[in-house]
């Protein structure tokens, strides 16, 4: 068993409200993860759940118990901190067999669960060292040991691959997937990245501010985003979002093109509207009636493909195309529109206007 | 804390020292310096120079007129008379340093307890005015003691404190516990509170979690402090001879100063009794040097 769910969390920092009624339901054994830009509370949330921060309002449960006021310890569970937090006068071995000690474990017992955390992590030539002897990369697979080596309620991680390079992140995502799978467990992973959210999670909820903007899947979050600020912070390159109203059976841009006006859509004429549109949803082949009129404003390859900026209007779309792209600054181009998978936002609120008909 | 004290405490106008050195030449003003030193080291120095001189010669040499510098014959028989009784047995002045090692060991002792803890709460918990509070406890350290000194002087009287070592004790660590808790307290903030939160999350309560993982770390800070408490309490001299009179209270700054006074003072004894009572301070003051330098510079650095 290992639930948690949170309830309207609010914590203010003198005048930072770093909650702002945060409410999570976390299934037993899943990844969920928290996902936000640097300030949005997601520290501030594990902290709560771990017992670590005193409320101004909210409960946690655990289980279905309320454990609102109870000490980190009572809690059961692991947390990796965002900076490691290891022990620093003590070995890795100490550090990971800390957990242990304090429930009076045997050596034994310990020495084993010791020695299967650190070839599970692969990390049994460090066993010895201080963390001040250790790289980062080595302190973050040690502070994953010390959490993951007992079998807690929840783990809860706290952007533990931010402070590694790219390629030992891209190494270490693969690694805490395959290792949830095996291990099982509810993890709480907090990040900021949105790649990691999205290839790492069973479920995502982004934070803002300290509030919850949406809970889903990652293809939830990622293809029906609840609000504009959500669409904008999920997809890289970022969505592209165009000022518009509907007008009849068309939406008007307001740099003056049109485009068919999806079926789904429920907004009334004259409402002021944005369109967003992906990348990967453009395209600079002309086919269709669904195209916007621009001009080529740069050309951006990423190896794999390269993203055409095209400048509609006032508006700059990012359009994903081919890596063999090419074409001169200003030269005049269609840009056609996958509309089935475009995103309408009211504009004064933001939020996603209602696709019950899609 | 790789900051040394200079950089700590000068600010601007120490700098004004480099102009001149254009002017007279590297040489001429290494010269200069080292002269001006010379000087500087020998006023200062000459006193304690002649303590010594004073505490390992003959009566008949310490009078004579005009002084020896050298040439002397060498005894230590000063250095006897302070531990040792003319007629035998104990001196009064041994049993003098033996009351300031009690004096000041318990109520160092007695402030670092009460005052690490202290500084601990402080500076992990959201304590109400918390500003306000240490400001407070600092004031109390603003009085001078000659002005504090004779009403605590008519308390202590009412509860039977007075020429009692306790009472000594209590007023020392009263004196110390603000001092403890306002250098504990930048030691403290250094320890990051993240590795007690996980301690937490390991399963120790609060307070095993400061007992195991914090305290250790603090171990050369509470030195440090410690120290400069026990000098303060070892050196302390109003309130000694104030609210002590008999032999077997007295602390040794009183013992000293009363051997002074007298119609013939015995010159010898008070120099050697004044080297002994010397020597633990700076011993002392040498084993922690580098953690005094950190405690005296904590506020000038920033991580
Ligand atoms: N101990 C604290 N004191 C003051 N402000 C804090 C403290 N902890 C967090 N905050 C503030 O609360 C907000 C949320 O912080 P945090 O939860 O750490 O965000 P995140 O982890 O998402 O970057 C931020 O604006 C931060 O400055
Ligand atoms: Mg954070």
């Amino acid at each position: 068993m290992g639930t948690v769910a949170v309830h309207g969390l609010r914590k203010s920092f003198g005048k930072v409200q770093a909650l702002d009624g945060v409410t999570l339901d976390v299934p037993d054994g899943s990844f969920f993860v928290v996902l936000g830009p640097s300030g949005a509370g997601k520290t501030t949330t594990l902290r709560a759940i771990a017992g670590l921060e005193k409320l101004d309002a909210g409960s946690v449960h655990l289980d279905g118990k309320d454990a609102t006021g109870d000490s980190p310890a009572a809690r059961d569970l692991a947390m990796v901190f965002q900076s490691y937090a290891l022990y620093p006068r003590r070995t890795a071995y100490e550090n990971i067999a800390s957990p242990l000690r304090a429930r009076r474990c045997s050596s034994s017992e310990i020495a084993a669960a010791v020695e299967r955390m650190s070839s599970l992590l692969h990390i049994e030539r460090l066993l010895q060292r201080r963390p001040a002897q250790m790289s980062g990369g080595e302190m973050q697979r040690v502070a994953l040991a010390r959490a993951l080596v007992r079998r807690p309620r929840a783990f809860l991680m706290d952007e533990p691959l931010t402070n590694l390079d790219l390629k030992l992140r891209v190494e270490m995502r693969t690694e805490l997937t395959r290792i949830h799978r095996s291990l099982g467990g509810t993890f709480i992973y907090v990040t900021n990245d949105q790649v990691e959210a999205l290839s790492m999670a069973d479920q995502v909820a982004v934070l803002k501010e300290g509030k919850v903007q949406q809970v889903g899947t990652p293809a939830e979050v990622y293809e029906r985003p609840a609000n504009q600020w959500v669409a904008g912070f999920v997809g890289s390159p970022p969505i592209s979002l165009l000022p518009c109203h509907a007008e009849g059976d068309r939406l008007v841009g307001a740099d003056g093109w049109t485009l068919p006006r999806p079926r789904w859509t429920t907004a009334e004429d004259g409402r002021p509207l944005l369109l967003g549109l992906r990348a990967e949803d453009l395209s600079v082949e002309q086919r269709g009636e669904a195209s916007l009129p621009g001009e080529l404003y740069g050309l951006e390859p990423l190896g794999d493909r390269t993203v055409v900026d095209v400048r509609v209007g006032t508006e700059i779309l990012k359009v994903k195309a081919r890596p063999t792209v090419t074409g001169t600054p200003g030269e005049r181009l269609h840009v056609t529109v996958d509309l089935d998978r475009a995103h309408l936002f009211d504009a004064g609120t933001g939020l996603a206007l209602s696709e019950a008909g899609r | 804390m790789a900051i040394s004290v200079d950089e700590a405490v000068s600010t601007g106008p120490a700098r004004d020292h480099t102009p001149p050195a254009r002017r007279f030449g590297g040489r001429g003003r290494a010269v200069l310096e080292v002269a001006l030193l010379a000087v500087l080291a020998v006023v200062m120095l000459f006193p304690v120079l002649w303590m010594i001189e004073t505490s390992i010669k003959e009566n008949r040499d310490v009078y004579a007129i005009p002084a020896k510098f050298f040439g002397f014959k060498v005894t230590l028989d000063h250095f006897k008379d302070v531990f040792v009784a003319s007629g035998g047995g104990r001196s009064a002045l041994s049993a003098a340093f033996l009351n300031s090692v009690v004096v000041a060991g318990v109520s160092t002792a007695l402030a670092t307890v009460l005052g690490v803890p202290a500084a601990w709460a402080y500076s992990r918990f959201s304590v109400k005015a918390k500003k306000d509070q240490l400001f407070f406890i600092l004031s109390t350290r603003f009085m001078p003691p000659v002005v504090v000194v004779i009403p605590i002087f008519l308390m202590y009287r009412q509860v039977g404190l007075i020429d009692n070592k306790l009472g000594l004790i209590l007023i020392y660590t009263a004196f110390n516990v603000p001092f403890t808790i306002w250098m504990m307290k930048g030691f403290v903030d250094e320890v990051p509170a993240e590795y007690e939160d996980a301690a937490m999350l390991d399963g120790y309560t609060r307070l095993q979690a400061f007992w195991r993982f914090t305290l250790p770390l603090l171990l050369p800070g509470i030195a440090a402090t410690a120290v400069f408490a026990l000098i303060f309490s070892w050196n302390e001299f109003v309130f000694a001879i104030f609210l002590t009179s008999s032999d077997s209270v007295r602390t040794a700054p009183p013992a000293i100063a009363g051997l002074i006074g007298g119609t013939t003072v015995d010159w010898g004894l008070v120099a050697a009794a004044s080297i002994v009572f010397a020597l633990p301070v700076l011993v002392f003051a040498y084993l922690v040097r580098k953690h005094l330098v950190a405690g005296v510079t904590l506020g000038a650095v920033r991580r």
